[in-house]
């Protein structure tokens, strides 16, 4: 239950701290639900912008790894897994998983990575295929179950992995031209896991602030607040503002299961283009469960991303640039019942967050 | 008789007798009208009302009810909303192949109970058995006819600018009552469905004077999808607050946990009704007791989302019907 007097008494602190316009990102897609369910920027004082960052695995997972795992649920032999938002995902073609499913093809959804060993070991004579994506909160899960698959000797279950880094996503868009965030809401799940030194070496490379927050409406006023008043003092830190659930070291056997499966690598992240150390791929002997090398008709890892289908501006979204009412096609084209790009499927994209609390005049569904 | 449903209970002979004789006939006010085909009814003066519905819950017996105290019940609240007393019902029952007789005999009981409490009479019925795998255990339909006992009914086109919503009790029980059954949740103190007869309150509000402008109970999608139909047929806007929303605590700890919101959750026994604004005191005096609760307006001019929602923190967001399916089966 959220505590009204708590959250009203940060947002007074704000706006007597604030003496100038800023802008922040928040980078989770979590957070940007919970700003928008809220109206927490209409608490904030005038001129205190925040941009909705990048920080939704579905909608920045490729449309070429999408179209991967759609070809492989097209084969009689393969089940297919993943999370449920992806089953609705359209790929370069429009198509989505769903789709294939109800064409015959065995698609299923999983709510844990290791659900897909049970399904291996029960189908010996299928080739399961767990589609696995996410940030570095998904990666261990999915690190486990590349362990306990390869230790367990099962031969018919493969990875098809398009896991992805947060503090290099930071970085490019700092680094684009046109840049206007001057401070981070950092993901607090992400920091569970990662713990604090990749996002310290960020800031002492850009100078921006960061802080760690949580999902909650008075965690994420009061990372406003703390990475206004860096801003306000010159500073630029990395502050845990999430400390009942972020250490500072994070969590090192995560970590350790991350080091073991996966190697960095450079990563398209949809609508964002490749970015340098930008995702995780299975390293050593775990490439032996890569689905990329077991079905030798899929192209290798990082091909040319295809253009976004049609009108969606989904890219200019995750990278702060746009929200989703500049776009054309949302709430008429483009709807969480037909969606055109992945930030309108995903319960963590910025459009289905604008669409449920936002729609716009033009909704279909406000007139019927 | 055998302890579970043939296809032969279906069949028009002998086996089909004996089930309408031992089993189904303790739904019939009047048994001595069971083996004819038509009810003849000899309605009292003024308009009637006619509504049915389909019932296919699962699990079929759930905490706080089963799928025959629904069936019956939630015709008989259509009827309500309607402002009409409820007052003769017809049952269609499908029955599969398989089907324990055991359970029928707890849900013909579990009919008669609420049929009684709604004061209503089963008249006509029908019965069907399909094979094995082609339905899931069972199916219902209930139509209703009930007595309309006011001049204007409640409609939606009757709700104007400055009318008050009421709420007749809290949000969310008979969704999370069906989580928790289907799931096998433990909640503590368990939650129990609030399926229940509406017309009670519908009567007492018309005692009091009070003419609702509309009356709608939140059935499937919750308060969210009600307020949105609302003002869409009315063409008109709506603000409720979110403070005013009666939650209780366990169903509240259960929507926080798996991600649910309490407004778009369905209910089977609360109403809201839009009044007057000199009739909100009336109507609260009947309602409030029963738990009941202003929750907000009908705003003058339409905003762009129709219904909006202020927050505990004082800020307004859309409130929208939920996209997609949260709960299949629900009723």
């Amino acid at each position: 239950m959220v505590t009204s007097p708590a959250v009203l008494a940060v947002a007074g602190q704000l706006a007597r701290t604030a003496s100038r316009p800023w802008t922040l990102m928040e980078v989770c897609g979590g957070q940007t639900h919970a700003i928008v369910r809220w109206g927490l920027d209409q608490l904030l004082p005038q001129g205190l912008r925040l941009i909705h960052g990048p920080g939704c695995p579905v909608c920045v997972t490729p449309a070429e790894t999408l179209d991967a795992a759609l070809q492989l649920a097209q084969r009689r032999e393969v089940i297919l897994c993943s999370y449920g938002d992806m089953l609705r995902v359209p790929g370069s073609s429009g198509d989505d998983l769903l789709g294939v499913r109800a064409a015959g093809g065995d698609v299923r959804l999983l709510t844990s990575p290791l659900q897909a060993l049970a399904v291996a070991r029960r189908y010996p004579d299928r080739q399961v295929v767990f589609l696995a994506v996410g940030f570095e909160t998904t990666a261990p899960a999915t690190a486990l179950l590349a362990l306990q698959t390869l230790a367990a000797g099962v031969t018919n279950l493969s990875l098809l992995v398009a896991h992805v880094r947060v503090p290099p996503a930071m970085a490019a868009i700092l680094e684009a031209e046109g840049n206007q965030v001057q401070g981070f809401l950092a993901a607090g799940h992400v920091g569970a896991v990662m713990g604090l030194s990749e996002l310290e070496a960020l800031v002492a490379r850009t100078r921006v602030p960061v802080v760690v927050t949580g999902f909650e409406p008075l965690d994420i006023l009061t990372g406003v607040l703390r990475c206004v008043q860096q801003l306000e003092a010159g500073e630029a830190r990395v502050q845990n503002g999430y400390r009942r659930v972020v250490r500072e070291r994070g969590n090192g056997e995560a970590q350790a299961l991350i080091r073991e499966v996966f190697a960095v690598v450079h990563q398209p992240w949809r609508g964002l283009g490749v970015l340098p150390e930008g995702g995780l791929a299975l390293r050593g002997r775990y490439q032996q469960l890569d689905a990329r090398e077991r079905f030798s008709e899929l192209n290798g890892p990082h091909r040319r991303e295809p253009q976004a289908a049609g009108p969606c501006i989904a890219g200019t979204i995750l990278q702060g640039r746009a929200t989703p009412a500049d776009c054309p096609a949302f709430g008429g084209r483009c709807t969480p019942e037909h969606p055109l790009g992945a930030a309108m499927v995903s319960s963590e994209g910025a459009c289905a967050a604008y669409h449920r609390y936002r729609p716009p005049p033009w909704a279909s569904w406000l007139h019927e | 008789m055998s302890e579970r449903i043939q296809l032969a209970h279906g069949g028009g002979g002998t086996l089909m007798q004996q089930l309408i004789e031992r089993e189904l006939k303790a739904l019939y006010a009047d048994p001595s009208e069971v083996l004819h085909d038509a009810a003849s009814l000899s309605p009292p003066p003024g308009r009637l009302a006619f509504t049915t519905d389909g019932y296919v819950v699962q699990p079929l017996e759930f905490p706080g009810g089963d799928i025959g105290s629904l069936a019956i019940t939630g015709t008989a609240n259509d009827l309500a909303m309607a402002a009409a007393r409820p007052w003769r019902l017809s049952v269609g029952l499908i029955l599969e192949e398989g089907l324990e007789l055991e359970l029928l005999r707890r849900v013909v009981a579990s009919m008669r109970r609420a049929a009684l409490a709604c004061g209503v009479e089963v008249v006509t019925g029908d019965t069907k058995v399909v094979e094995r795998g082609k339905a899931d255990r069972l199916f219902i339909t209930t139509s209703g006819i009930g007595v309309v006992e006011v001049e204007a009914a409640p409609h939606p086109t009757a709700i104007r600018p400055g009318d008050q919503l009421v709420l007749s009790g809290d949000l969310g029980r008979h969704g999370v009552a069906i989580l928790a059954a289907r799931h096998g949740l433990q909640l503590e103190p368990p939650v129990l469905s609030d399926c229940a007869p509406l017309w009670p309150l519908v009567e007492a509000l018309l005692a009091a004077g009070v003419q609702p402008h509309c009356l709608r109970d939140l059935t499937r999608g919750g308060l969210a999808s009600a307020l949105q139909e609302l003002a869409v047929a009315a063409d008109v806007g709506l603000r409720v607050e979110e403070a005013r929303l009666p939650v209780m605590e366990p169903v509240r700890r259960t929507c926080e946990l798996l991600g649910f919101d309490p407004l778009h959750l369905a209910n089977e026994g609360r109403l809201l009704a839009v009044v007057a604004p000199e009739q909100l005191e009336a109507a609260l005096a009947v309602l409030a007791p029963a738990g009941g609760e202003w929750i907000g307006q009908v705003l003058d001019a339409p905003p762009v989302a129709r219904v909006l929602l202020r927050t505990t923190l004082g800020t307004e967001r859309a409130l929208l019907p939920l996209s997609g399916e949260l709960l299949p089966r629900i009723c």
